[in-house]
């Protein structure tokens, strides 16, 4: 551990202790410019991972797929159950 | 260049920042390229995408789950789940199941059918792109390098210059003595076309001179023959053809008879020698 211990706010999610986490949350840029910032760095990772490759294979869209199938039937979960 | 880089870039980042702040960035110096990071040349894409299993979870979640339950945690966990959702009524079981069953059968036999060709069609597809993207590019490094051999040899040719102007040098001399010597033909020619013209003139005069004396003379000579010298010249004219034609005719008379007597003697031989043969045949 030669590195000086590293500031909160840049841990990612997987460090962060769990009594750090209400900090580490609002820590977090919440104003509409750092929310499209979230969704764009999210959507570059996911891009950059399973598709902007040489051989994409089926799992780059197929989760994206499985991901709308699961979230529009907790949409329609009211409407499905009798 | 850097300045224009900055009035570009400025209008953009006025329109992003709050106004206030915006009077401060004009006259600012923004420090450019002080990285070391650069666009050219693009990494490569990496070779394949991250691992997913069975299609819909990525191999993050197995590996997550190894240290604490093995290979066979992660199975374990979705069969249970599966099984809360389907008792509990989470996951309601109806006629869009076997619907979803079905699809999802023929997605998956299609897939295992089909995919490999799909996926190297796919490949050959990109395998053209990347064989074209080269090829320009191989071209243009060729015509570069064309063109760097050409500046070469130009430059080479430049050494050639001085022979070039040697040669040019010469041509130019020959055709400035060519001219001297043409002008100095027509210069002699005309000196000598002028000099002729006085020595004509000259041979005219004295001919002219000369023939004018000869008719003065003519003139003179025939004036002073009188009539009675004419009359004098005649008649001795006449004596003297008369003593000439006497001359000739004696001489003529001559001749005559010595031709007479030439022709007499041939032929009294000839009758003579008839005679005795005449006589000597009849005898």
């Amino acid at each position: 551990m030669a590195q000086p211990p590293v500031l909160l706010k840049d841990t990612k999610l997987m460090d962060v202790k769990l009594g750090q986490l209400g900090s580490w949350l609002a820590m977090r840029d919440f104003t509409p410019s750092g929310i499209l910032g979230g969704m764009r760095r999210g959507y570059d990772r996911y891009y950059n991972k399973y598709i902007n490759v040489r051989k994409g294979g089926l799992g780059g869209i197929s989760m994206l797929l499985a991901g709308y199938i699961v979230l529009s039937y907790m949409w329609s979960y009211s409407h499905v159950s009798k | 260049m850097l300045s224009r880089l900055v009035l570009r870039a400025a209008p953009a980042a006025l329109r992003a920042l709050p106004p206030p702040v915006a009077v401060g960035v004009l006259h600012a110096t923004r420090p450019l390229h002080t990285t070391q990071q650069s666009l050219a040349p693009v990494p490569p894409l990496p070779e394949k995408g991250g691992e997913v299993r069975h299609g819909v979870i990525p191999e993050e979640f197995f590996q997550f789950l190894y240290p604490k339950t093995g290979v066979t945690g992660p199975y374990m966990l979705g069969t249970g789940l599966l099984l809360y959702f389907l008792s509990k009524e989470i996951y309601v079981v109806n006629h869009e199941t076997a619907a979803a069953a079905c699809i999802l059968s023929v997605i998956v036999y299609a897939i295992k059918k089909f995919g490999p060709n799909v996926a190297a069609f796919a490949d050959k597809l990109n395998e053209e792109k990347m064989a074209s993207a080269l090829a320009m590019k191989n071209e243009a490094i060729e015509s570069l390098q064309k063109a760097i051999d050409e500046e070469k040899k130009e430059q080479w040719r430049v050494e050639g210059r001085t022979y070039l102007f040697d040669a040019k040098r010469n041509n130019i001399a020959m055709l400035l003595e060519t001219n001297y010597r043409e002008r100095l033909l027509m210069v002699y020619n005309e000196v000598k076309k002028r000099l002729d013209y006085q020595v004509a003139m000259q041979t005219l005069k004295r001919q002219k001179e000369q023939e004018h004396m000869i008719q003065w003379v003519e003139k003179n000579v025939v004036q002073s023959i009188t009539p009675q010298q004419q009359k004098e010249s005649i008649a001795k004219c006449i004596l003297d053809l008369k003593a000439l034609s006497k001359s000739a005719h004696a001489a003529v008379h001559e001749i005559l008879y010595m031709s007479l007597a030439f022709i007499s003697g041939i032929l009294l031989s000839v009758l003579v020698f008839a005679i005795i043969f005449l006589f000597r045949k009849s005898e």
